[in-house]
Formats: structure tokens, C-alpha cells, sequence
């Protein structure tokens, strides 16, 4: 394998007032043109992960250990104009809901020449490429939509927007933090065809946010469970869809909808919920709910290790005998 | 201007304006007459009681007070609709031309409190928001609570008392000039009373623009901006300052509209011939018109500030229709 685009190592984040681990010791690759997917669901430390890229978490909230090594630097420690250069030029981020992440007062054509003078100063043919950009993502009167201010628009035309801004200056990596959980279902179709053509086009790595196992299947390349605010299992996507070693990983397949199921069985579900990442401690994380824990998994932390396919942290993987 | 205010939007604004403007007019006119004293003792004084009923029931014809409170309004408003906004008797003139010297003068001495106390206001309450909190925002919030607190006649009569007195420098002790017989001389005169009401201006502009920011800073678009590799003063101004615009606007049409109503107390200080002495004179000889018409005026411009206001607003956040 070459040498990876970005690595995150041990990333932990935590809140800044009263020290709460939200996302615990986790590590990561992304190759050049790979595309990566993380699940989990909401609190698993999914998204704060990804902001974690980009330097961009919350106010109240902040990467308290690890590195992320980017182009020979360590992006959780370098300076502010160094990260602020890499932001939307190198890595560029799409948002979960469109509806709030554009500038309402501002007009969508502005909001992305901003994209171009921040990293290149002023330009000649910014506005020739900003709607270049804007009919590469199936804008239809890219002219219009320049002038236009976002509450004009539709949610899945501005997702398209934010996508154009995010692609404008072609960066290596774009982090996609659930960009269809606010669309329609239709438009979630389009949105998905529209950034899977553009990351083979461009040959660009991905870093793919959501709670939805269905999405990322036919979209990454790799898959990162979190369970918690860690990693409980990594794998190829056909390893984890076909053979998961974890078991909350198996619980979150089997409780997918199969559109084959002629029966009309019950969906699966794992009982209770997850428990906040601060409360665990030296203890699987999944121990509460999980039908093979028994006392090693509540007093001892498993970590990720290789087995028969995936990297899982669990003592007492699916494939193994009990 | 591509939008255009819905006619059916302009007519009920135009007539709430009427309604407004109307109810004020009947209120200050009967204010007037139900506090005590009328125009005779007004002006008079304690003398009034040695006049014989004759004599008094001349003056009240003289004064246009013989007529029925119904006859007094219709009168006085049907002049004041034709710009005939009444005599000032004590001063020998019309009212029109009383306003007409008293009102530049308050509209530049509300100017620049305004635009000093909105420089003022905008920069502590970024100051204090750019990191809410710390050291800064807690000097910054102590400003706005100080500015608040401190009265501005306390402020107005320290200041020339330290003027006059340590340094011997008062330009308002002199006979008051207009930016076009002396403008240095002018500059001199309105910049104290100027401080003194843009500090009354900028501390609930601080407040409003401290709390707008730090509202507008946890939106989703400001970390768009940051994730697009904007430099952070050009997030703090393009992006938060330009959408926490609305709530300071408002706040400062507000505030203009309460100096351009005439800052009786520091324009008595300052011995500013504006409209709040014109005013305060008037109440004290009881002098009908010119208190109801000069009321009538402040109340027109506070609605066109309020009309100024909103047309910023659209300007502003393309939003509202």
C-alpha cells in the first residue's frame, strides 16, 4: 500500500470544561483515492472525528490527544494559518443538513468566489469557474443560481451547491458528513450518484459520515465502525457487509430492512441504547447489550485486533466459537 | 431595487402610521390641558391672580383658549395639517421658525451620538464576543454595564466641570454656532454632548451586538466559512457581523429616535439650543402649539426612522419581503 494520505493516530476529544472523552483513541488511514466510510450512530463520535480534520469542532469541545498527519504535518498542532491554507483547498467538507450551512445572507455565487480568493487571492476567471462548477453538479441555470440567495433554492439544489464549493478547487480529500440525511429520498439517490461520479472522475479520497449502513455500501471502499467514541471494527466493505467479526456490527446488518424478506418478520433490533463514551471506562463498550459478553468484556477494554477478515475490538469475535 | 413592497403591505403600514400619529396627537393635547396652569399663568406666573376677570377672559382669547377642547384640537390640527404649526408667543415667533433653528441642531447632535456611539458599541461588543468569557468580555460587559448605569447628566456636568475647571476649555460656554457660520467652532461644541449621548448609545449597542454575535457565531454557515478557508477576520465580518446586523440595527434606529426626540438634560447642559430645550420651554410657559406641534414632529421622524429601518432591513437580509 503506499503511503496514506492522511493518518489519524489515537485522536481522542473531550469536552473543555469538564474533561468528558467523546471520542476515544482513534486511528485511521485514508490512502490516496481511497474512500472510507465511518458509522455509527448519534453520540458515536462520527462526526466530531471528521470535524477533528479540519480543525472546525465545536466551540466547548476539543481534540485533547493523538495526531493527524497530513502533507508531513500534524493538522491537531499546527498553526492556525497553516490549517486555515489546507480548509476548503486541500480538504474540503460537505455538510449534513444545506439548509444552515450556507451564508443566508449572502448569494451562492459570492459564497463560492470566497472559496477561490481564500486561497488564491483574487482571480480573473473565478466567476467563468464557479459556474463551471455549478453546471458540473447538475445545477440547471448555473447564471441564476450565482445570483441567487440560498433560501431561493431547494435542500438537494443547495446540497449541490455546498457540493460544487466543496469540489471547486479540486481537494484531495473531501469529508462528507452525512450529506443526504436531510434530503428527500429521491433527491438522497441523486446527491449519491452525483459525489460517486465526481470522487472517479477526480480520483479523490473520501471520507463518508453516516449512520446508515444501506449508504456507504455501494460507496466506500473501506468501512469504520464506532461504537461509543471508538473504533470497534474496520474492514473492506465487502468483508464487513458479508462476514462481520463484531457483534454490534452484526446487530447493526441484521437490523437492516431486506427488500427480499417475503415473510414479514419482525425488523431486528438491539436492545437498550448506547451508553455515553465518558461512562464506559475499562470495559467493552457494547458489554450492556450484547448476548456473548461475559466478564472480561466488563472489566477489560478489547482492542482492535486482525482476525479471519475485519480488524474487530471484541474478545469474542462472530467467526470464533463460544 | 428589484423587491417591491406589496401594496397591500404599504397600506396597512400607512395606516397604522395614520392611527399612530393620530393617537398621539390627541394625547399630548390633553396632557397639556390636564396638568396644571394654562397659558396665562404660563407666562405670568403668580401675577395671574391680580388680573380682573376681564382681563383674563381677553388672554384666553388672545391665547385661543376661550374655545371648547373640540374647537382647540380641530384649530390646532387643522393648521398644523396646512404647515401652520402655531405661535410662540413668549419668543415673539412661529413655531416653524423656532423649529427651524432648533432642529439642526438636535438632528446633528443626534447624528453624531449616534454614529460615535454605534462605532463605539459595535467595536466592545465584538471585542467582547470574540472570546466570551475571557478577561476582554468581562471588561467589555463591565463598559456596557457602566455606560448603562453612570446617568448622563452625571457624565455631561463632570466633563465640563473637568473641562472648565483643570483645563480651562468649555467651546460650549460660547455663543452657539452652526456648521456653516463657524464649523471648527461647531465641531468643538457638539463633540462633548456628542460623547456624552453616544456613551447612552453604545452601551445597549454593545449588549445587543455582543448577544447577536455570539448567537450568529454557533450557526452552521459560520463553520461553512471556517471550513472553506476563510481568514478569520473576514468570518468575524462577512459572515457573523453582516448576519447579527438585524438586532443592531434595531437597537440603533431605537436609539436615534430617542436623541433626535431632543436630549433635554444635555442639551440644557451644554447650552445646546435644540429641540429638547424648545421643548422644556415651551412645557413651562404652557405653550399649547408649540409643545403639540413640536411632539407632532418627533413623532413623525421616529416613523420614518422606523420606515428608514425597515427598508434596511431588506437591504440587509434578502429574506424579508
Amino acid at each position: 500500500m503506499s503511503s496514506p494520505l492522511i493518518k489519524v493516530s489515537n485522536l481522542t476529544v473531550s469536552t473543555s470544561d469538564d474533561n468528558r472523552t467523546l471520542v476515544n483513541s482513534v486511528s485511521f488511514e485514508i490512502a490516496p483515492g481511497e474512500a472510507v466510510g465511518v458509522v455509527g450512530e448519534s453520540g458515536s463520535g462520527k462526526t466530531l472525528t471528521a470535524l477533528s480534520l479540519l480543525g472546525l469542532l465545536p466551540r466547548g469541545v476539543q481534540a485533547t490527544a493523538g495526531s493527524i498527519s497530513y502533507d508531513g504535518k500534524d493538522l491537531l498542532h499546527t498553526d492556525s494559518e497553516t490549517l486555515r491554507s489546507i480548509r476548503g483547498n486541500k480538504i474540503a467538507m460537505i455538510y449534513q443538513d444545506p439548509m444552515t450551512a450556507l451564508n443566508p445572507v449572502m448569494r451562492l455565487g459570492a459564497q463560492l468566489i470566497e472559496v477561490i480568493e481564500s486561497h488564491e487571492g483574487q482571480s480573473g476567471d473565478a466567476t467563468e469557474r464557479v459556474l463551471t462548477a455549478f453546471s458540473d453538479v447538475g445545477i440547471p441555470d448555473p447564471k441564476r443560481a450565482y445570483e441567487s440567495y440560498p433560501h431561493e433554492f431547494s435542500g438537494g439544489m443547495r446540497q449541490r451547491v455546498m457540493i460544487a464549493m466543496a469540489l471547486l478547487l479540486s481537494p484531495e480529500l473531501l469529508i462528507a458528513d452525512e450529506p443526504t440525511t436531510a434530503l428527500d429520498v429521491t433527491i438522497q439517490q441523486q446527491i449519491l450518484a452525483l459525489v460517486m461520479h465526481e470522487r472517479r472522475k477526480r480520483n479523490m479520497s473520501m471520507l463518508w459520515i453516516t449512520h446508515d449502513l444501506g449508504v456507504v455500501a455501494n460507496l466506500v471502499d473501506r468501512v469504520i465502525v464506532m461504537y461509543a467514541g471508538r473504533i470497534v471494527e474496520v474492514g473492506s466493505v465487502k468483508d464487513v457487509f458479508t462476514n462481520p467479526q463484531h457483534p454490534y456490527t452484526a446487530g447493526l446488518l441484521a437490523s437492516l430492512p431486506k427488500a427480499s424478506d417475503k415473510n414479514r418478520t419482525r425488523l431486528v433490533s438491539i436492545p437498550g441504547i448506547p451508553p455515553k463514551p465518558w461512562t464506559v471506562g475499562e470495559s467493552c463498550a457494547f458489554s450492556a447489550r450484547c448476548t456473548r459478553a461475559d466478564d472480561q468484556c466488563r472489566t477489560t477494554l478489547p482492542l482492535l485486533r486482525e482476525n479471519s477478515s475485519t480488524q474487530a475490538a471484541c474478545f469474542h469475535l462472530m467467526g470464533e466459537k463460544r | 431595487m428589484n423587491k417591491r413592497l406589496p401594496s397591500t403591505v404599504f397600506f396597512t403600514r400607512l395606516a397604522s402610521v395614520i392611527t399612530t400619529l393620530f393617537g398621539i396627537s390627541i394625547f399630548v393635547f390633553i396632557v397639556l390641558r390636564v396638568i396644571p396652569g394654562d397659558s396665562i399663568t404660563g407666562s405670568l406666573g403668580i401675577e395671574t391672580g391680580a388680573l380682573t376677570p376681564e382681563q383674563i377672559e381677553s388672554l384666553r382669547a388672545y391665547y385661543g383658549i376661550d374655545k371648547s377642547l373640540f374647537g382647540q384640537y380641530f384649530s390646532w390640527m387643522g393648521s398644523f395639517l396646512t404647515g401652520d404649526f402655531g405661535f410662540a408667543y413668549s419668543n415673539g415667533v412661529s413655531v416653524l421658525e423656532l423649529t427651524k433653528s432648533a432642529l439642526p441642531v438636535t438632528i446633528q447632535l443626534a447624528l453624531f451620538g449616534t454614529i460615535f456611539g454605534v462605532i463605539l458599541g459595535i467595536s466592545v461588543g465584538m471585542f467582547s464576543a470574540s472570546k466570551p468569557g475571557s478577561v476582554r468580555d468581562f471588561a467589555g460587559q463591565f463598559f456596557g454595564l457602566l455606560a448603562l448605569a453612570v446617568p448622563g447628566f452625571v457624565l455631561a456636568t463632570t466633563l465640563v466641570t473637568v473641562m472648565a475647571n483643570v483645563f480651562g476649555y468649555f467651546p460650549n460656554g460660547f455663543e452657539y454656532m452652526s456648521p456653516w457660520e463657524d464649523p471648527w467652532m461647531n465641531f468643538q461644541q457638539m463633540m462633548f454632548p456628542s460623547l456624552v449621548l453616544g456613551i447612552a448609545v453604545a452601551a445597549p449597542v454593545m449588549r445587543t451586538t455582543r448577544s447577536a454575535l455570539l448567537e450568529t457565531v454557533d450557526k452552521d454557515f459560520i463553520r461553512t466559512a471556517h471550513g472553506k478557508g476563510v481568514k478569520h477576520r473576514v468570518v468575524q465580518f462577512k459572515h457573523v457581523l453582516r448576519n447579527s446586523l438585524i438586532p443592531i440595527v434595531t437597537m440603533t434606529g431605537i436609539q436615534f429616535g430617542y436623541l433626535l426626540g431632543g436630549a433635554v438634560i444635555t442639551e440644557k447642559i451644554f447650552a445646546m439650543p435644540g429641540m429638547g430645550r424648545q421643548i422644556l420651554d415651551a412645557i413651562n410657559k404652557r405653550e399649547y402649539a408649540t409643545v403639540q406641534s413640536s411632539v407632532m414632529i418627533f413623532a413623525i421622524m421616529f416613523v420614518l426612522i422606523n420606515l428608514i429601518t425597515d427598508i434596511i432591513y431588506r437591504r440587509i437580509d434578502p429574506r424579508i419581503k
